[in-house]
């Protein structure tokens, strides 16, 4: 029987994932998809409780997070091209203009 | 103590007679810089105005009854808790008369200026400073406290600096300027110690200290006999005080800004550094006469202080060459006399002396003012005969030289005789001394006429001044001649002495032989003075380097003070101030700011690491609650 503890520790497993991923790589590309991860570990978390309690809030607020990740993928990838047309790059640790 | 009370009507005039100055000094400094006719006639003004009032003030106190009157009106001027200075005038016998002596003498100097600095092309800036300078001196002489006393005091200090240095692109007047400044700060040092130790004797807590001339002659008597304050501090205060005077009045050994002094306007050195300011040390003494008098050790370093000047600075007046240093040597040895006097237990006397001399030595000066006028010379051997071209200007030097020698019934006879009476009294030593000098006197003066004004002229075209600078010499002459019917030791409270015959017969022998030996040397040739100066190689020639005293002073500066005092200085400034302190703070900073820099790597990686850090600590944070 799965209860919501086994959906949350999945759910807590891809979101460490996903900050280990934000964390670790230094791609963009790669540090973008390991923000969708985490976008998904927070989804699942929501519908494990809304399943759980029975309370639709839960799933619709999975809609807005899809909504939002959407949004913000295209921010992403609009700044992705961007460094990689102006620094010819998408090396994270090449990328530190916002040192003082 | 006398009751001080003091009318509506005397205190406005007082007031007017202190401000006056200070009013024509910034009117001339707002509106006169540029306007000649304009500067001079505030300067006189104000001068006048002064003396009109001091005047008035002087018609006013012989109405009193006893003249041992003091009014004083004075505001308060700052005030912090335990400790009040005011301002204001202070009118006693001896204030009044040294305002009537700096505002009548200032009076004919400033109109004497008109015409001698005509040509000048600073001429409204002379004027400015000259109404400063009365001023502060009438700030001294009103003081009725010693931090009044002792603004003025930096404030003379400071005319006498612009004014020394009036013609300031010749360097030897800028040195001089200099010189006078820095040798006063020297004495002034030690003047300004002295009021503070005055200051902490003067009560045992904060609020009972005073520095007020009356309170303190009122109360220090009292702390001294109960034995709250031992007679050595006493002495030691004493001794401080008079390192004022001694600066101020040239004394020795901080003389030797006089003499070059004289790189000023001849008026100015017949005011300022003839007649007034310089007297101003005499007249401190002369004002806490008391405070002095409780210490004889005090009392007679300056006796003695007073009595080496007079005789060291006459036989330095024997060898100089130049007409106003003449002139300034025997200001420093008249000085000499007047502090001797004090020291002696006398200032009645002093203030005597200081009041003639102050009319004849002004005389003396304006006189080689209208020789050098009329000549463009004051090397008095490149002068010669001018008793004919410059009448008016010999009668009156003659004049002032016969006062200056004590020629009896000329004003110097009847001051410098009390001195010599009082030194006969009390030191024998100190006594000769005086009698020497006053041989001394007679000799160097007798030179200055005899060279200068009689025998063959040099080819020098002088002509007569102009009636503006015969004038003030006229009326000082006159002066010179009566100051000793005016009856000032009376006016100052000294009751009439009978003659001491044997002091008189020596004083005037001495200045006889002194004036005769002039004739003979100088007048007559008898004896020729080239040949006494090569019989007398070693002493002369010692005497012409000033005894060695300005070399001294500049081998102390410029081996001792320079090379080990600013040596060490310049170090410690280097080492210590600047690489450590501030460059040390500067550095310390900029390292510190590197560690943290460090933290700033500008990867957001890094931040988001710090982030989930963060974040982690405040859960576990909530979740241990």
């Amino acid at each position: 029987m799965l209860t919501l503890t086994h959906y949350l520790i999945v759910s807590a497993a891809l979101f460490a994932m996903g900050i280990a991923g934000i964390l670790i790589r230094r791609n963009i590309l790669m540090i973008l998809l390991a923000i969708e991860l985490m976008f998904n570990a927070a989804n699942l978390a929501f519908i494990a409780y809304a399943r759980a309690w029975a309370d639709l809030g839960g799933q619709i607020a999975v809609f807005f997070v899809i909504t939002v990740a959407a949004a913000e993928v295209t921010v992403g990838l609009a700044i992705a091209i961007l460094l990689s047309r102006q620094l010819n790059t998408l090396n994270a640790d090449e990328v530190s203009r916002l040192k003082g | 103590m006398p009751d001080i009370h003091l009318s509506p009507f005397i205190s406005c005039l007082s007031w007017t007679l202190l401000l006056a100055p200070l009013i024509a000094a910034s009117a001339i400094w707002l509106f006169g810089i540029h306007r000649r006719r304009l500067a001079a006639n505030l300067a006189l003004t104000g001068m006048v105005t002064s003396f009109g009032c001091a005047l008035w003030v002087f018609d006013q106190a012989l109405r009193q009854h006893s003249h041992a009157f003091a009014w004083e009106s004075s505001v308060e001027w700052l005030s912090v808790p335990g400790f009040t200075v005011s301002f204001g005038v202070l009118l006693d016998p001896l204030s009044l008369l040294m305002t009537l002596i700096v505002t009548g003498v200032g009076s004919l100097i400033f109109l004497y200026s008109t015409a001698y600095m005509k040509a000048d092309a600073a001429f409204s800036r002379y004027f400015g400073v000259l109404s400063l300078f009365a001023f502060s001196m009438l700030t001294i002489v009103l003081s009725p406290n010693w931090i009044q006393l002792f603004i003025g005091w930096e404030l003379v200090g400071f005319c006498s600096y612009l004014l020394i240095g009036h013609w300031y692109a010749k360097p030897s007047a800028a040195e001089a300027g200099k010189k006078a400044f820095m040798v006063n700060r020297v004495a002034d040092c030690g003047f300004l110690l002295g009021i503070l130790a005055l200051w902490g004797i003067s009560g045992s807590a904060a609020s009972e200290r005073t520095l007020h001339f009356h309170s303190l002659q009122a109360r220090l008597p009292d702390l001294i006999a109960s034995g709250a304050i031992p007679s050595s501090l006493l002495t030691l205060v004493g001794l401080l005080l008079f390192c004022g005077p001694i600066g101020k009045s040239a004394q020795f050994p901080l003389h030797v800004w006089l003499p070059d002094a004289m790189e000023g306007p001849t008026p100015v050195s017949a005011l300022i550094h003839a007649a007034t300011m310089v007297a101003a040390g005499v007249y401190l003494l002369c004002r806490s006469f008391w405070l002095f008098a409780m210490s004889p050790v005090t009392l007679s370093t300056i006796a003695w202080v007073g009595g080496l000047s007079a005789i060291l600075s006459a036989l330095l007046a024997v060898v100089e060459q130049d007409l106003k240093r003449i002139l300034a040597y025997s200001t420093l040895s008249q000085l000499g006399y007047m502090v001797m006097a004090v020291g002696l237990g006398s200032p009645i006397a002093g203030m005597y002396h200081l009041s003639t001399h102050a009319f004849f030595k002004a005389l003396l000066f304006l006189a080689a003012g209208s020789v050098i006028h009329g000549t463009h010379q004051q090397d008095i051997r490149k002068l010669g005969a001018l008793r004919r071209s410059m009448p008016w200007t010999s009668g009156s030097f003659a004049i002032g030289s016969l006062a200056l020698c004590g020629i009896p019934g000329l004003s110097g006879f009847f001051s410098k005789d009390a001195i010599l009476v009082l030194a006969h009294e009390r030191n024998a030593i100190l006594y000769w001394l005086a009698v020497s000098t006053a041989g001394l006197t007679a000799f160097y003066i007798g030179r200055a006429w005899f060279v200068a004004f009689t025998g063959t002229s040099h080819g020098t075209h002088a002509h007569e001044s102009p009636p503006i600078m015969t004038g003030p010499l006229s009326i000082l002459a006159v002066l010179s001649i009566v100051g000793g019917y005016l009856g000032i030791p009376h006016f100052l409270g000294h009751p009439n002495e009978t003659i001491h015959w044997q002091v008189v017969f020596t004083s005037i022998s001495a200045a006889g032989i002194g004036l005769a030996l002039s004739w003979l040397i100088y007048g007559r040739h008898w004896l020729s003075a080239q040949k006494l100066v090569l019989a007398l190689a070693v002493p002369y020639s010692f005497l012409q380097r000033r005894y060695g005293i300005d070399e001294f002073y500049n081998a102390y500066v410029t081996h001792i003070q320079q090379r080990f005092i600013a040596g060490f200085c310049a170090w410690f400034e280097r080492a210590c101030i600047i690489r450590i302190g501030v460059n040390g703070i500067a550095w310390t900073t900029y390292y510190a700011s590197w560690l943290i820099r460090l933290w700033q790597t500008g990867k957001v990686q890094t931040y988001a690491l710090t982030f989930l850090i963060g974040v982690l600590g405040l859960i576990f944070h909530l979740i241990r609650q």
